[in-house]
């Protein structure tokens, strides 16, 4: 169920001030958070965040495109390689 | 014979289910439509006169995205979502449910025909 349009979107505060302080400054830097609940607001477009997947940080370069979903959509927490003895049987 | 955005109805349904096989209208935008033109829920397809066909005919096209219109908006939708790279997007890419499901077992309409694995050989000592 989507959120109530109420309330407004979700963005931590202290990322939201983070960029917002950027966008001031005209500086590009990677910003790490581990917010992945944040939704990607219009102001972010153009940067690049550090998104945390529970290991490390993923380089996320927000386009225009990504308004409107979570940090967290774009940094996979999972990775799945295949399972084994699928492919090599044959070498066997 | 009642032809409507490049899709023959059938003859002898009555008009609220006739409308759904038009890609896009259901139950309840069949019923809205016809309401709208003023046209009797369980008139017969084949009982509609010009009249009538066009009312429909401008209705559907001026409120509703039916049939190739519809598909392709779906379809750049999901392509969104790839080029995007989301959590969604590579669900798409690797042809598994995008909505959560659980994939241990079941969701053989994503995944497809089944693909059995050779068991591997026991080494019996």
């Amino acid at each position: 169920m989507s959120r109530s349009l109420k309330k407004g979107p979700f963005i931590d505060f202290k990322l939201e001030k983070k960029v917002n302080t950027m966008n001031d400054s005209k500086k590009k830097t990677v910003i790490k958070t581990w917010s992945r609940r944040s939704m990607i607001a219009p102001e972010f477009v153009g940067h690049t965040l550090a998104v945390h997947n529970g290991n490390k940080f993923i380089p996320v370069y927000v386009t225009e495109n990504m308004v409107g979903h979570k940090l967290g959509e774009f940094a996979p927490t999972r990775s799945f390689r295949g399972h084994s003895g699928g492919k090599d049987k044959g070498s066997k | 014979m009642a032809r409507i955005a490049g899709i023959d109805l059938p003859k002898n349904k009555r008009g609220e289910i006739g409308l759904t096989y038009i890609f896009g209208i259901g139950r309840s935008t069949a019923q809205q439509i016809l309401t709208v033109s003023g046209i009797d829920l369980s008139k017969k397809v084949q009982e509609w006169n010009d009249d009538e066909l066009t009312k429909i005919r401008t209705y559907i096209n001026d409120n509703i995205k039916v049939e190739g219109g519809l598909r392709s908006e779906v379809q750049l939708n999901i392509k969104r979502l790839m080029d995007i790279g989301c959590y969604r997007g590579v669900r798409h890419r690797v042809g598994l449910p995008v909505r959560g499901q659980r994939t241990k077992n079941n969701c053989r309409t994503r995944k497809g025909k089944r693909k059995t694995v050779a068991n591997k050989k026991k080494v019996t000592k």
